[in-house]
């Protein structure tokens, strides 16, 4: 599969005499059409990955490549032009004067023409379900509007690579649902690859692939249903036990003793109907 | 009467062309040390509400009593330092709270601004920084060159050291690793329990609403639709549908298995009690569970 980025041996110091850099010796790829998942306590360098990833940090050790083009200060603006990024708090991104102007700015940025530009941002207010408020300050709006007005800019860009940095972190649990079904559609209709940085168990789940970060390192690597089979590691690893993990370990407590191996919320309903009838 | 909220609204910009009606005409009362939790969709008015018990923002209508305080569209400025003092309020946006320069000084401002000779305030500082889970080692850092977790945690440190005895917390846990959120989670239940803090949690959270409130408020389009314990909140499946909100994990469990036939004697809503009655109607071979 062609790989659409690229990152080899990237460390990262925020200050040149940091003891501890940010980021350390970290190398993976990224497949086309991907979605991975970057999971890790606070404070581990995921942000300040995707801000890498984005060219807004000047990396000196290390090499990052996207789509195709080495990131240097010089192809900066080619490689951002391919990613879109929604920010842990959306507040540092608005621009705009009104949620309509903050849309349009991702485009006026790409140079779209006016007559173009209009009914596309308005489908994707309308998309991310924010049309009445289209007027409004972004400054003045609830968190979980912010964060859906934050996706509406990048629906409208229709970026090559989507970063979510926490960016459903103040949703709803349905909204968050609904905002993560529109990204997989972009993902399908539009072949996006997906970066999702998230401490959300359930969005973790849909990626292709989730790699772990620890103290700035690239810690662990594989397929979601492989990570949250770890049981209680995942808690080291800062993440947290899958609801069903959680029910065995109170099922263990009581004297019962369940599968070992990672069971989804529909398995487990079938182990404990099975279970249950059978007396 | 702890806390209470008697016919309250909310407008912002109100008497402008811009006017924005943001909470209307919520009535509710929690007891004195009470915890709870407040839930509803995204934009239903959850932040406005809370804002108003430290008079942040002041109902355009209606009237709010903290314990001894009372907040009316009429309240001024003047001498809200008191209130502030016993309401303290960790922001949805932790960016919002931190200006300080370094770390030990954004904790430290609250108890010095409220009487606290410096040094005792650097050393409380210094208390609370280990208690949200930060080493010393970021004393001397600036609150905005921080990870979003970190800054989250320090604006909480920042919160607990003025020791107030009501503590609002807006979505405290949006951007901390599970481990930190389990942490919080578990001192604010532990100030609520030993020292008799009363809590206001807003939530996307159910499983914390189920875990740790006492009652619960629901929220949406800037009306209360209901309140009460989380066992009647959490009640009517259907009513939770039409009201676009999420039963706990272990009630959907549960819902799932009573779809098929299981009975249940109170509809489970955490773990533990879904374990407890699994336990108990679990099948028995040679008298042992198997
Ligand atoms: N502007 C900055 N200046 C100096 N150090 C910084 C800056 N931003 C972050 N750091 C530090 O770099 C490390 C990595 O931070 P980063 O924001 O990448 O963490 P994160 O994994 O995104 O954490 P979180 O889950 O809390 O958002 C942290 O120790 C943090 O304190
Ligand atoms: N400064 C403001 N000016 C005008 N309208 C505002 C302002 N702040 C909030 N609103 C509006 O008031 C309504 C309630 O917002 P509020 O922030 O209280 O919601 P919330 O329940 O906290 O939502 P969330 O879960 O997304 O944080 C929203 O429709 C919002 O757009
Ligand atoms: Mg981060
Ligand atoms: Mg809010």
């Amino acid at each position: 599969m062609e790989n659409i980025i690229e990152v080899k041996h990237l460390t990262y110091r925020y200050q040149a005499d940091d003891p501890r850099p940010a980021l350390n010796d970290v190398s993976f790829t990224v497949h086309a059409g991907e979605w991975l998942a970057i999971v890790g306590h606070n404070g581990s360098g995921k942000s300040t990955l995707a801000k890498s990833l984005d060219g807004l940090l000047p990396f000196t050790t290390g090499e990052i490549t996207v789509g195709g083009i080495q990131l240097t200060p010089e192809t900066v603006w080619q490689v951002r032009e391919k990613i879109g990024m929604i920010f842990q708090n959306p507040d540092n991104q608005f621009v705009g004067a009104t949620v309509e102007d903050d849309v349009a700015f991702g485009l006026e940025n790409r140079q779209m023409p006016r007559t173009e530009m209009l009914p596309r941002v308005k489908a994707a207010i309308a998309r991310v379900g924010m049309s009445e408020f289209a007027q409004r300050e972004p400054s003045s709006l609830s968190g979980g509007q912010k964060q859906r007005v934050a996706l509406a800019g990048i629906v409208a860009i229709a970026p090559d690579v989507l970063i979510l940095d926490e960016a459903t972190s103040m949703l709803d649990p349905q909204g968050r649902r609904e905002m993560l079904a529109l990204v997989r559609e972009l993902r399908q209709t539009q072949h996006l690859t997906v970066i999702s940085i998230t401490h959300d168990i359930d969005e973790a789940t849909i990626a292709d692939r989730v790699l772990v970060i620890d103290d700035g390192q690239l810690v662990d690597e594989a397929a979601p249903a492989t990570i949250f089979a770890q049981g209680e590691r995942l808690v080291e690893l800062g993440l947290d036990l899958p609801f069903t993990e959680k029910l065995k370990a109170a099922l263990r407590q009581r004297g019962i003793e369940p599968p070992a191996d990672y069971q989804g919320a529909a398995e487990m309903e079938e182990w404990l109907w099975q279970s249950l009838s059978n007396t | 009467m702890a806390i209470s909220f008697e016919h309250v609204s909310y407008t912002y910009q109100a008497g402008t062309p811009m006017a924005t009606s943001a909470v209307s005409d919520v009535s509710f009362a929690v007891p004195d040390h009470g915890y709870l939790a407040i839930i509803g969709h995204t934009g239903s008015g959850k932040s406005t509400l809370i804002q108003q018990l430290n008079a942040l923002l002041k109902p355009t209508a209606g009237e709010i009593t903290v314990d001894n305080f009372t907040i009316t569209p009429k309240t001024t400025n003047a001498d809200l330092k008191p209130l502030r003092q016993h309401v303290g309020m960790v922001f949805q946006f932790p960016e919002n709270q931190l200006f300080e320069e370094t770390v030990r000084q954004d904790i430290a401002f609250g108890p010095k601004n409220f009487g606290m000779a410096e040094a005792d305030a650097n050393k409380l500082a210094d208390a609370m920084l280990q208690t949200v889970g930060l080493d010393s080692s970021y004393a001397e850092r600036s609150p905005f060159e921080l990870s979003g977790g970190q800054m989250r945690r320090v604006a909480i440190a920042g919160v607990l050291a003025m020791r107030p005895k009501v503590l609002i917390l807006d979505e405290p846990t949006a951007g901390l690793d599970p481990q930190g959120r389990q942490e919080m989670m578990t001192l604010f239940e532990r100030l609520h329990r030993e020292q008799g803090l009363a809590i206001v949690l807003v939530t996307h959270q159910m499983e914390d609403v189920v875990q740790y409130a006492e009652q619960v408020a629901v929220m949406r389009d800037g009306r209360l639709v209901k309140f009460g314990t989380p066992a009647e909140v959490f009640s009517s499946e259907k009513w939770l549908r039409e009201n676009q909100l999420d039963m706990p994990q272990a009630a959907q469990v549960a819902q799932r298995l009573a779809n098929r036939g299981l009975a249940w004697d109170a509809l489970p809503l955490t773990a533990d009690q879904l374990a407890d009655q699994l336990a108990a109607r679990w099948p028995r071979k040679g008298g042992t569970h198997v």
